[in-house]
């Protein structure tokens, strides 16, 4: 049996003639034997030592393993091999075909891609993260590469097409320095130096930023550079106003801490981006359990329940036999009982409206309207948090534990209906506790309101990075030159072959700034070096790429500012994952299957 | 050293130029199949499901033909959407929107090959958009104060959206029914209380608001025909056996005598419960679920006319006409509101007996009962019906409108122009283009009229060169006349929202330069 591809790529199995059994005797196995164990001695003998290399294996679900672990080696090991230096040529290709594809969605000029997903649904998006997860890559470079954009978004949030940028251009240059004739190891060693450097003279270039709940002007700021790369820049005044305002209203400024699972972003498709607004209380997206419920509740008092307005469901199994009509009739009897307590239940302590996270009986819900207590039934158990949270409630799961004090209270709570179509929403607003906000998205198209949902993440996480660490750098490439230069210079006080990794180095970190003034429209190489000789002759960190045309080059004064912590985290994460892809001497890959 | 595939073996790439390309191929193939249905003179659409039956389609609504598409360019789905958001919010506009998307994007593409950057014609398009919604807003009429004149609008606006539908014909009597259900609806946006009731036969003029509400059921047998001042309980209950409903409860009996003995209870039960709604004092009992033969019958008995099986929205409708409330339960007569009407009776419409509810409390509700010759032309009849009672419905909240006939389009472009000369730099080539894909609609309405459109824009074009022109094409007569005059409106939040979404749609396609098609996913019970 082997494996062949046709000229679409797609394997086919050709079946061989079974007759031709061979058979080996004496010194002619002996010696096979003897070369397969040689050969597999010798996969793992560069592993050897505290410098060996590691492999890197494919398992038969296209899941990746890289060790260092002779016996996981083995284990895992058969069919096709890379070995040495092709495979890490490959690698490095991998790894830079991934960078390029983001490499134009970088900046505020940067482009959109559009992706259609296995079920024919369409994304656009800007969003590197984003792209990288849909795009749905087999390569196990590239995974990595989905891998490391994938972590940046969930520490910081934003910079996520940078950091990808980033350890492309890490790799191109790492590729200069194989061909040169240097071991990976060093390059690998020669780029963790320079990220250190590179990371300490972010941390004395930044600056700390003042502002407070009443003064949030610098916050706005630094959410709209994150917005102005995306398709939202139409009004990222005004959506970087929500993000700031949603993350000042639930933040801990004490513990310099921000929850962003309290901050609901909604969409609904419709209106304009313009009417995009931020509501100090939740949005739920369900409608009244009876139609003739009243629309609008003044002061409410809600009752948050998980349990259903229906007859009891023992988890333990159960019958209960009816033999005689007395049993028959006491049960009915029970019955309607049972549901008039429940209602009488709620009304007792004194609720003007129960969300429920179950449906509720035709009865009951016959009989809540009667008694004038609006309902919502079928709440989501995230959303019913969210409120309880509001609203100060507290979650209750039976009846008999309900107490006025498990109420929760808003102040005003309302149906709202959009369009032409029956689509209700419900508002739930002045809520005791205002730590939990919605922000609600209105827009063209379905695809628009997803992208803004992932700016509005973007500039969210921004926000809260600065709540937690008030250090800024200067965006628009300024802070990776100012990096470069300082890298550059450090190379010199190194000896040893690590010195050519270290200016290396500082040539990958040009290559955002690069890329930046290329999206722009401008002239890469003469943008790149005039910025500069500015920085190096005024020594003033303030210098980047004057993406939109304003006619400076000062980013304090075009107010583009990104979090220390946002750049540190891309330089370490790019540093990582390439010294990782360097450390690969052995693509093992178990194509059959 | 080749580069390994990072994708999966079926999925796809395409980049740059052929990316934008592919997008601006699908986005204008889109536009153009939906463009010949544009303007009164627009052609319809036959289109045939490919599921069971072959179901036969005839229709000029862009929605419609858009959401029966099965579309594989990414680029075209963008446009699809827009039409679905545009029918959902507005109800009309819906081919307006695709046309000037496409021709937007038709523009950007001459741009583009003449080495312009797609973020410039974007920044270019963006100025073009605000500066034309400015230029509607500043000629916008408002007759909100107006009562009289505010209807007349209205009339208008009806008239003009049915008058490129199938109801063109006898639009005037559709615009008045149209206009009249939104009346009734005081405000509210919820359509649902307009009921449609399709019967064929007749012919449209046939069609008829009934101020009423028409049930569409049969009076059960034996039970009154007909109920002067009728006191109606609405009802959601179950009424075929009464099931018990905590969990867990079977019956097991041990003889036949008992099996007798518990389903003589069960009827009891079941004559409990109509004895309890007999308490209300009623004579009319609706139902949202069955009624089985023997309650129904214990109603014939007492002379209340019981309906079964009105679906919800019926339910609903009915409540809101009568002022009922919808019970489920029924302990406490003396507190559940019941509904009142002056005359319950049968009617007959072609063959079909229904139920009429005259002279009813709280006229929110209305029922319009369409005739035609067959089920097609019905179908389409209440698209058409629904579009108009949808821009009315919305133009009663915002009560702006404009005048019609590719008017709108001519004072935007005349703006536009206008801006494009003061602007300096590329973008001004992107403002200019967004005017000419506004002139391309007035163009594509006479086209499909069969006019002489290049002659009848170019007359357009200088009479707006004065100021406070009214001329708009009235194809119709062929000829360029005072819109004002011929009473063709349009409302002000549709064209909105088909200059907004066209050109959001457009952006979004332009800011793409990249495409990534995965790997269809893999069906194994195809195999």
């Amino acid at each position: 049996m082997a494996l062949a591809f046709d000229e679409f790529g797609r394997p086919f199995i050709i079946l061989r003639e079974q007759d031709q059994k061979t058979r080996l005797r004496g010194i002619d196995a002996q010696k096979a034997n003897i070369a397969a164990g040689k050969a597999v001695a010798r996969i793992l003998r560069s592993s050897l030592g505290p410098k060996g290399m590691d492999k890197m294996l494919q398992g038969p679900d296209g899941d990746v393993t890289i060790t260092n672990d002779g016996a996981t080696i083995l284990e895992q090991m058969d069919k096709t091999r890379l070995r040495g230096i092709d495979a890490q040529k490959a690698n490095i290709a991998a790894g830079k075909a991934v960078a390029r594809i983001l490499r134009s969605s970088l900046g505020p000029k940067g482009m959109d891609k559009m992706l259609q997903g296995p079920d024919g649904d369409v994304t656009i998006t800007n969003d590197g993260a984003t792209i990288l997860e849909q795009m749905d890559v087999d390569n196990q470079i590239a995974k990595l590469m989905v891998e490391l954009s994938r972590s940046q978004d969930y520490e910081i949030g934003d910079g996520t097409t940078g950091v990808v940028v980033m350890a492309g251009a890490l790799l191109e240059q790492a590729e200069r320095q194989l061909d040169r004739g240097i071991h990976p190891i060093r390059v690998a060693e020669g780029y963790e130096m320079a990220s250190r450097v590179a990371v300490e003279h972010l941390e004395r270039i930044s600056q700390k930023f003042e502002f407070d709940v009443n003064n949030y002007e610098p916050l706005v700021q630094t959410c709209m550079t994150t917005l102005s790369s995306k398709i939202v820049n139409r009004c990222k005044r005004s959506l970087a106003e929500i993000a700031v305002k949603a993350v000042l209203a639930v933040a801990d400024l004490e513990r310099r801490d921000v929850n962003l699972d309290l901050i609901k972003v909604e969409g609904k498709v419709g209106g304009n981006l313009e009417d995009t607004e931020l509501i100090y209380g939740i949005l739920v997206d369900k409608d009244m359990s009876h139609p003739q419920m009243p629309k609008q509740i003044e002061d409410a008092h809600i009752a948050i329940l998980t349990c259903p307005f229906e007859p009891p469901k023992p988890k333990t199994k159960h019958k209960v036999d009816i033999d005689t009509v007395e049993k028959f009739e006491t049960l009915r009897k029970q019955e309607q009982q049972y549901f008039d307590e429940m209602v009488q239940k709620c009304k007792d302590v004194g609720a003007t409206l129960v969300i429920c996270q179950w449906g509720f009986d035709d009865e009951a819900n016959h009989l809540l309207m009667h008694r004038n207590l609006p309902a919502v039934r079928w709440v989501g158990g995230v959303e019913l948090e969210l409120i309880a949270i509001a609203t100060g409630g507290r979650i209750v799961p039976r009846f008999q534990e309900l107490t006025p004090e498990k109420l929760g209270k808003a102040g005003m709570v309302r149906e709202k209906s959009f369009g032409t179509t029956k689509e209700r929403m419900l508002y739930i607003e002045h809520c005791a506790n205002s730590k939990a906000v919605t922000i609600f998205i209105r827009g063209g198209n379905k695809m628009m309101i997803e992208e803004t949902k992932r700016s509005i993440h973007d500039a969210l996480c921004v926000a809260r990075n600065l709540i937690r660490n008030k250090s800024i750098v200067y965006g628009g490439g300024a802070a990776e030159i100012a990096c470069s230069l300082a890298v550059d210079a450090a190379a010199d006080k190194y000896p040893g072959v690590e010195q050519y990794a270290i200016r290396a180095f500082a040539e990958a970190l040009d290559s955002v700034p690069m890329a930046l003034a290329e999206n722009s429209g401008l002239q890469p190489i003469e943008t790149l070096s005039a910025v500069k000789s500015q920085q190096l002759k005024e020594n003033i960190p303030f210098y980047g790429i004057d993406c939109n045309d304003v006619g400076t080059n000062d980013m304090r004064e075009q107010n583009v500012f990104e979090t220390l912590i946002g750049k540190q985290q891309q330089i370490l994460l790019a540093t990582q994952v390439v010294k990782m892809i360097l450390k690969i001497d052995d693509v093992i890959s178990n194509s059959e299957y | 050293m080749p580069i390994d595939k990072i994708f999966k073996d079926d999925a796809s790439e395409e980049k740059g130029e052929r990316a934008r390309m592919a997008s601006f191929i699908g986005a204008m193939a889109v536009a153009d199949l939906v463009k010949s249905t544009l303007g009164p003179k627009g052609m319809d659409k036959i289109l045939q499901s490919t599921g069971r039956g072959h179901s036969v389609t005839v229709t000029n609504d862009g929605a419609t033909i858009l959401k029966s598409l099965h579309i594989d360019n990414p680029a075209a789905k963008v446009l699809v959407d827009i039409s679905k958001v545009q029918d959902d919010e507005v109800g009309d506009g819906t081919t307006s929107v695709v046309v000037l998307a496409g021709e937007l994007l038709r523009e950007a593409e001459k741009l583009v090959t003449s080495k312009i950057h797609p973020m410039t014609i974007i920044a270019g398009y963006r100025m073009a958009a605000e500066c034309a919604r400015e230029a509607l807003l500043k000629r916008v009429i408002d007759n909100k104060e107006n009562a009289e004149k505010f209807r007349s609008d209205l009339m208008k606006i009806a008239m003009t959206t049915l008058c490129s539908k199938i109801l063109s014909q006898d639009k005037e009597h559709f615009a008045e029914m149209a206009v009249d259900a939104v009346f009734r609806l005081k405000g509210s946006t919820n359509l649902e209380a307009i009921q449609i009731i399709k019967k064929p036969g007749g012919s449209l003029r046939d069609s008829f608001l009934d101020e009423g509400f028409i049930l569409d059921k049969k009076i059960g047998i034996g039970q009154p025909k007909r109920i002067e001042n009728a006191k109606i309980l609405v009802a959601n209950t179950a009424m075929d056996t009464d099931k018990v409903k905590i969990y867990g409860a079977r019956v097991r009996v041990d003889s036949m005598t008992k099996v007798a003995e518990i389903e003589g209870a069960e009827k009891e039960k079941m004559k409990d419960k109509v004895k309890k709604i007999l308490g209300h004092g009623i004579n009319c009992f609706v139902n949202r679920q069955l009624i089985y033969n023997f309650p129904e019958e214990l109603f014939a008995d007492a002379g209340v006319l019981a309906i079964e099986h009105a679906d919800f929205e019926g339910i609903e409708r009915l409540g809101l006409v009568t002022g009922g409330e919808i019970a489920s339960t029924f302990d406490n007569p003396e507190s559940v509101k019941l509904g009142h009407c002056k005359l319950i009776e049968e009617i007959m419409i072609g063959e079909d007996k229904l139920i009429h509810f005259s002279g009813v409390a709280m006229g929110q509700a209305c029922s319009i009962v369409l005739r035609g010759a067959s089920h097609h032309v019905l179908d389409e009849a209440e698209r058409s019906l629904h579009d108009a009672l949808c821009v009315l419905s919305q133009t009663v909240n915002d009560s702006r409108v404009l005048l019609g006939g590719g008017w709108p389009e001519m004072v935007m472009a005349k703006e536009v122009d206008e801006l494009a000369r003061k602007t300096a730099g590329k973008k001004s080539h992107a403002i200019e283009a967004f005017s000419r894909a506004l002139v391309a609609i007035p163009t594509t309405i006479a086209d499909n009229a069969g006019l002489d459109s290049a002659e009848l824009v170019a007359q357009l074009r200088a009479e707006h060169h004065n100021e406070g022109c009214n001329a708009g094409i009235d194809v119709i007569s062929g000829a360029v006349g005072d819109m004002e005059e011929r009473g063709i409106y349009e409302a002000f939040k549709v064209k909105q929202a088909v200059l907004l979404s066209a050109t959001e749609a457009a952006e979004m396609i332009l800011r793409v330069d990249e495409i990534i098609t995965c790997a269809p996913r893999r069906r194994e019970d195809r195999m």
